[in-house]
């Protein structure tokens, strides 16, 4: 990373309250992640790092501080907001996939859509991504008729027709049997050695090892530590992170 | 084919006569229906008159079924009021709304030509009705009546209160406050009184506010009321439709750059009205019948028509109640076809939904 370059995601002292309860769920939060990058996020359920790359694409508001996205603050203008979605791929916990269209059609839905591209065209960009995920002779079928785990690389072939900047995955494996998980994480470092930007919510530490620049521990609404995986894993510096990794690794 | 008999035998003696028991009990259902159809066969059938024949009718009375009735006043039952000389206009009109009403309900014919053919269809049939060009008798719409009626109140309000009640129920939803107590101030407004009412008040109580030399058409007025009442009660529908579906769906749309509008029309609608499916056709069916109502401001349908084609005639009306079972056979095969389109659309739906 060079450091002249400006951050491409910039959270400068952001703090965040539920609106139904009023809890506290992001306090001053600073981080800034430079074009490329790989991080993972983790920490207990409840510390907020789902909110935190949720808030990157506007998916929750945030109510104290600044945060800036590719040069765009993300707040009250739509038009920003549209700019930033156009450039951030979300990949969820339970996919997400919209079970009444096919494959194809979930992934073409946005280009033509939003960006206007005449469907064979959209059609061809979408195989490519289906390729890349290995999952194109499937490209007819709807979801449901998918595995979890072919469901999850659909859900990142989806993203991926955007041709994003950013990717974010929010703990993209969690819901899925053990034996499927390893085909979602190898589509994932396939993406990461092409250099794509990528914050990722995970409790994969062996996909932390493998390809994150850096880890970032959260609790309580919190950056409570980040380092390097190899820092973080073998030396960690704070109590809680201590005890939540002899939690996680610990069987 | 012995496998064929062999097939039915097996059948009878798996699930009617597998034990002694079960088999006394098949043959006391069995007497028992036998015993039924052979009395309503009597009324019916055996001792009934089917010829307008007075005097054959009246011998029978409380022995067998006059059927005469229907051939004597079936046109009249049908048609209602309208002038019997031009009984062909209801038919040809009532025909072509039918025909159009079947095409649309089919996904081949769903495309940008569709609400064309509607307005063609609605300036042909309301031409056809109510006369006055080309040549044709003018017939005021108090005269319209019967099933024409019954079939046009019932598919033009369906035809607007559906896409009404999909904005009321997003309505509702809205994260904007006035458009949101707007929708739910509506809902609650038109569930709190009956239907009846509502008539009541589109026709004797709106004229009332009129400025002075505007009046409105009773048969419009009509139309909003129903149109109106049924909306509400289908965005309720529709609203337990929205709220089954998932917030990860509406949130996916998000990130992928949808506007609200394209991920209504995309996402949201198709998902929540397939669930809905069957609550829908229900309210459908619920103001088919309810048509039926508008004969408290006037107006004949298919029910009205009936009861006025039979009360002023002091010789038939004895033979009420096989009027109605004539008229039961209309609804029926109306509501049926409507029952059996909406299991139809659900098995379509239901192929994205294999798990």
């Amino acid at each position: 990373m060079s450091q002249s370059e400006a951050p491409i995601i910039q959270f400068d002292n952001v703090n965040k309250w539920y609106a139904s309860n009023g809890y506290h769920v992001l306090r001053d939060v600073n981080l800034s992640f430079a074009k490329g990058e790989k991080v993972v996020i983790c920490g207990p359920s409840g510390s907020g790092k789902s909110t935190l790359i949720r808030c990157i694409n506007a998916l929750e508001e945030y109510q104290q501080g600044k945060l800036t996205v590719d040069g765009t603050v993300i707040g009250d203008d739509l038009k920003g907001i549209d700019k930033v979605r156009r450039e951030v791929g979300m990949v969820f916990q339970q996919f997400n996939l919209f079970p009444h269209l096919t494959v194809l059609e979930n992934l073409i839905l946005s280009p033509t859509w939003v960006a206007k591209l005449p469907r064979n065209v959209a059609i061809e960009k979408a195989m490519v991504q289906l390729e890349r995920v290995r999952i194109a002779e499937h490209a007819n079928k709807y979801p449901l008729q998918l595995s979890g785990g072919q469901q999850q690389r659909v859900a990142i072939a989806r993203a991926l027709c955007l041709t994003p900047k950013i990717m974010l995955f929010d703990e993209p494996t969690s819901a899925l049997d053990p034996e499927m998980i390893k085909e979602v994480l190898d589509v994932m470092i396939g993406l990461a050695d092409q250099g794509m930007t990528m914050l990722c919510v995970t409790h994969e530490m062996g996909f932390a090892k493998a390809v994150a620049d850096r880890v970032i521990f959260m609790d309580q609404g919190q950056v409570v530590e980040q380092n390097t995986p190899e820092e973080f894993f073998n030396n960690p510096q704070t109590d809680r992170s201590k005890d939540f990794l002899s939690k996680i690794l610990g069987h | 084919m012995p496998g064929l008999s062999t097939g039915v035998l097996a059948w009878l003696k798996i699930n009617l006569f597998s034990s002694l028991g079960n088999s006394i009990k098949t043959l006391i259902v069995l007497g028992i229906a036998l015993w039924a159809l052979y009395g309503a066969m009597g009324w019916t059938v055996t001792n009934a008159v089917f010829g307008a024949n007075l005097e054959a009718c009246n011998s029978m009375r409380g022995i067998g079924a006059c059927w005469g009735v229907v051939t004597e006043k079936g046109r009249l039952i049908v048609m209602g009021r309208y002038p019997d000389t031009e009984h062909w206009r209801p038919v040809i009109a009532t025909a072509l709304m039918l025909a159009v009403v079947g095409i649309s309900c089919m996904p081949r014919f769903w495309n940008k030509s569709l609400p064309l053919i509607w307005v063609v269809m609605l300036v042909i049939y309301f031409t056809l009705m109510k006369g006055g060009v080309l040549g044709l008798t003018p017939v005021d719409t108090d005269q319209w009546g019967g099933l024409p009626l019954t079939v046009m109140l019932t598919v033009v309000s369906m035809t607007m209160a559906f896409p009404l009640s999909i904005f009321v129920a997003l309505g509702r939803r809205s994260n904007m406050p006035a458009i949101k107590t707007l929708c739910t101030l509506y809902v609650e407004l038109i569930r709190g009184v009956p239907l009846i009412t509502v008539l009541f008040m589109a026709s004797f109580m709106l004229p009332l506010f009129m400025p002075d030399g505007v009046s409105i058409d009773v048969l419009i007025r009509v139309v909003v009321g129903i149109t109106l009442f049924s909306a509400a009660y289908m965005a309720e529908v529709v609203r337990g439709g929205l709220q089954a579906l998932p917030k990860g769906q509406t949130e996916a749309a998000a990130t992928l750059g949808l506007s609200y509008w394209q991920t209504q029309r995309k996402i949201v609608l198709p998902q929540a009205l397939s669930m809905v499916v069957p609550s829908l056709m229900n309210t459908f069916i619920g103001m088919f019948k309810d048509t039926s109502l508008v004969t408290i401001v006037s107006l004949y349908e298919l029910t009205g028509a009936l009861a006025l084609a039979l009360n002023a005639d002091a010789d038939w009306r004895p033979f009420k109640l096989e009027a109605y079972f004539f008229i039961t056979l209309i609804y029926f095969v109306f509501c049926f076809a409507m029952s059996r389109y909406s299991l139809w659309v659900e098995k379509r739906t239901a192929v994205s939904k294999v798990r």
